[in-house]
C-alpha cells in the first residue's frame, strides 16, 4: 500500500544489475561468433563421405551400392557407379562412385541414409556455416567437397567413430583369420597330397 | 582555487564579453548563455540512449549494444547517421504545415525549459521572477505538439496514440504543479535560483534539502511519478505503448523527425529531472557541507545523472499501466496527496519546530496515502445488465 511491492521489484532488477557483472547465470549471452556454446555429440547436419588413411580416393568407404540413394526420402542423392574397382580399405576389389552429389538445400538431415549403409561410408557432419553466394551449385556438394577423413569423423563424434572403428577393426581381423584358416587348409591339404605322391614315387 | 574552478564557466563568459564591442554586447551575453545548454543537454541526451540500452541489458539478463565503438558507447552516432540519412516519407494526405511544425515545436518548448534552471551557482541562463510558472508554461507547449503529431498524420492510430498522450499529460499536469506549491509555500518564491539558495545552507554538515522533511519527501516522489508521465515514460508509455500501437502519436514519422521526437521527450525528462533537483534536491548545492570543495555543476550533473538511472531503472521493473489504471491512478490518488501534501506542508510551517511537527505531518501524509490506496483497491461492483429496449 505504501509502494512494497514495487521497492521489492526494483530491488531484484538492481540484483540483476550487478549480478550480471560477477556472475554468469546473470548473463547468459554467448557472443556468436566469437563465442560459440558447445555442441552436443549427436548433433547432425548435412552427410559426408569417410575415408580412411590420407588418400581421399583411394580410402574411401563407399562402393557405390546405391542403397542411400534408393532410401533417401527427398531424393538428394545422385550416385554414378564408376566402370572399373578398385581396392578398398581391406583389400578386396569393389566399385567406387564416379560421381556422388548430394544437394544440401534438400536434404532434410533425416540421417536415414547413414542408417542404411551397410559399409559406415556416409556419415552425419555438424558444420552449419555453410552459407555461399553461388546461388545455383553453391549448395550442391561433389565427391571431392564430401569427403572428409576418418580422423575429423573421431574429431565430430568420438564414441560413434570408436565404435564404428572397433566393428571395423573386427571384421578385418576375422576376414582375415578366414583367410589364414583357408591358407593352412589349403596348405593342409596340399601337403598328404604331396606326401602321398611322394610316398607312391618312392 | 575552489572557488576558481566553480565559476570558470562564468569567469569565461566575463573575459570573452571584453573582447565585444558595447552595441553587441546584450546580444553576445544571450548567445554565450544558450550555447552551452544547446551543447551539453544534447550530448546527455547521446549518453543517456547507449545508458539506457545498456543498462536495460544488463537487467535483462544480457549486454546492451556493445559493437560501435569501445563497450557501444558511439552508438548513438550510429543512430543519428541512420536517422539523418532515412527518407522522409510524409502521408499522401497529412496535413503538410502541421505535420512538419509538431517535432519542431516539441523541440523548441523542450529547449525553452532550461532556462530557468539553476545549473551551477551563478549560471541560469534567465533568472526569472516567476522561473517555475515560466517552466510549467513552456512545458505545456509539448502537449500541444504531441497533439499536432497525432491528429496531421491523418492515421487512426497516431490519433488514437495522441488523443490519449494527452489526457495522460494534462491529467497528470495537476499533480506535477500542485506537488512544487509546496516547495513554493516553503521558498515563498517563484524563482528558481531563490529557491535553491535557501537549501544551500547547512546545519552542522547536514543541508536544508526539501526532500529531507515529510511534505518535501511526498512532494519529490509525486513530483517525479508526475514527471514519468509526462515524459510518457514506462510505467506510463502508454501513448508510445512500443509493443502494441508500436508508436502511437509519432508512427508516420520516419527518420530526422523521429529523432527529433524522441531527442524531445528526453530532453523533456532531463528538464523535469532538472527542476526536481532545483525544487527539492538543493540544486547545485552539496550533500554535506564537507564536500563543497566540489564544483557545484559537477554536484546538479550528478544528481541528474542519479535521476537518469533510477528512471531507468524504473523503466526495466515496471509493466505498462492500462490507460484506465492510469487515469484512476491520477485523478484518485496523486490529485488528493498533492492536495494533503499542500496542508502537511502548512501544518509543518505553523508548528513550532520539534518532534511533535515531524510526527503529526508524517502521520497525516501515511495515513492519507493508506486511505486512498485501499479505496483504489476496491473492487468494482457489477450490477446486472438491464437493456431499455431489448426486453
Amino acid at each position: 500500500m505504501l509502494g512494497e511491492g514495487i521497492l521489492k521489484g526494483m530491488a531484484e532488477t538492481a540484483r540483476n544489475f550487478f549480478g550480471s557483472y560477477v556472475d554468469k547465470d546473470r548473463l547468459t549471452t554467448v557472443q556468436y561468433p566469437e563465442e560459440r556454446l558447445p555442441q552436443i555429440e549427436a548433433t547432425r547436419d548435412f552427410p559426408f563421405l569417410v575415408y580412411d588413411g590420407t588418400d581421399w580416393e583411394q580410402g574411401m568407404r563407399c562402393v557405390s551400392c546405391q542403397i542411400c540413394e534408393k532410401e533417401c526420402p527427398p531424393k538428394c542423392i545422385y550416385i554414378a557407379k564408376s566402370a572399373d574397382k578398385k581396392p578398398d580399405a581391406t583389400g578386396k576389389p569393389q566399385f567406387y562412385p564416379a560421381r556422388f552429389d548430394i544437394d544440401i538445400s534438400v536434404c532434410m538431415s533425416c540421417q536415414i541414409c547413414v542408417e542404411v549403409c551397410p559399409f559406415d561410408a556416409i556419415k552425419m557432419d555438424v558444420d552449419f556455416e555453410l552459407s555461399t553466394d553461388n546461388r545455383f551449385g553453391g549448395l550442391l556438394l561433389d565427391k571431392k567437397q564430401l569427403s572428409k577423413s576418418n580422423e575429423y569423423y573421431n574429431k565430430i563424434h568420438p564414441t560413434e567413430a570408436a565404435a564404428v572403428d572397433a566393428a571395423l577393426a573386427d571384421e578385418r581381423a576375422k576376414a582375415e583369420a578366414k583367410a589364414r584358416q583357408a591358407a593352412e587348409a589349403k596348405a593342409a591339404a596340399a601337403a598328404p597330397v604331396a606326401a602321398s605322391v611322394a610316398g607312391e614315387t618312392k | 582555487m575552489p572557488e576558481t574552478i566553480d565559476q570558470i564557466f562564468v569567469l569565461l563568459k566575463h573575459w570573452l564579453m571584453l573582447h565585444v564591442p558595447v552595441a553587441l554586447q546584450p546580444l553576445c551575453s544571450a548567445i554565450l548563455s544558450v550555447i552551452p545548454v544547446l551543447l551539453v543537454f544534447p550530448l546527455l541526451f547521446a549518453i543517456t540512449t547507449v545508458l539506457e540500452r545498456k543498462g536495460l541489458g544488463r537487467i535483462q539478463n544480457r549486454y546492451g549494444p556493445n559493437r560501435v565503438g569501445p563497450f557501444g558507447f558511439l552508438q548513438p552516432m550510429a543512430d543519428g547517421i541512420k536517422s539523418l540519412t532515412k527518407e522522409d516519407i510524409i502521408p499522401r494526405s497529412a496535413d503538410h504545415f502541421v505535420h512538419f511544425l509538431a517535432p519542431v515545436l516539441l523541440v523548441i518548448a523542450s529547449f525553452l525549459v532550461y532556462a530557468v534552471l539553476p545549473i551551477g551557482r551563478n549560471m541560469v541562463v534567465a533568472n526569472l521572477n516567476a522561473g517555475v510558472l515560466f517552466f510549467f508554461a513552456v512545458g505545456s507547449m509539448v502537449e500541444l505538439s504531441v497533439f499536432m503529431a497525432g491528429w496531421s498524420s491523418r492515421s487512426k492510430y497516431s490519433l488514437l496514440g495522441a488523443m490519449r498522450a494527452i489526457a495522460q499529460m494534462i491529467s497528470y499536469e495537476m499533480p506535477l504543479v500542485l506537488s512544487s506549491v509546496v516547495v513554493i509555500m516553503a521558498a515563498g518564491t517563484l524563482s528558481t535560483v531563490e529557491i535553491v539558495n535557501m537549501q544551500a545552507t547547512y546545519t552542522g554538515i547536514f543541508p536544508h534539502w526539501y526532500v529531507f522533511t515529510p511534505w518535501g519527501f511526498t512532494g519529490f516522489i509525486l513530483f517525479m511519478i508526475a514527471a514519468t508521465a509526462e515524459s510518457n515514460r514506462c510505467p506510463f508509455d502508454m501513448p508510445e505503448g512500443e509493443s502494441e500501437i508500436i508508436a502511437g502519436y509519432y508512427i508516420e514519422y520516419s527518420g530526422f523527425k523521429f529523432a527529433l521526437f524522441f531527442l524531445g521527450e528526453y530532453l523533456g525528462m532531463f528538464a523535469t529531472s532538472a527542476m526536481a533537483i532545483t525544487l527539492f534536491l538543493g540544486g547545485w548545492a552539496a550533500p554535506l557541507s564537507v564536500l563543497t570543495w566540489v564544483p557545484s555543476y559537477v554536484w546538479f550533473f550528478a544528481k541528474l545523472l542519479a535521476l537518469i538511472f533510477v528512471f531507468i531503472w524504473i523503466r526495466g521493473t515496471l509493466p505498462r499501466l492500462r490507460m484506465d489504471q492510469l487515469m484512476n491512478f491520477a485523478w484518485k490518488f496523486m490529485l488528493p496527496m498533492s492536495l494533503i501534501n499542500i496542508v502537511g506542508a502548512g501544518i509543518w510551517h505553523f508548528m513550532p519546530a520539534g518532534f511533535a511537527r515531524w510526527l503529526i505531518v508524517s502521520l497525516i501524509i501515511v495515513l492519507s496515502c493508506v486511505l486512498l490506496s485501499r479505496s483504489l483497491r476496491r473492487s468494482k461492483l457489477f450490477h446486472a445488465r438491464v437493456y431499455r429496449f431489448a426486453s
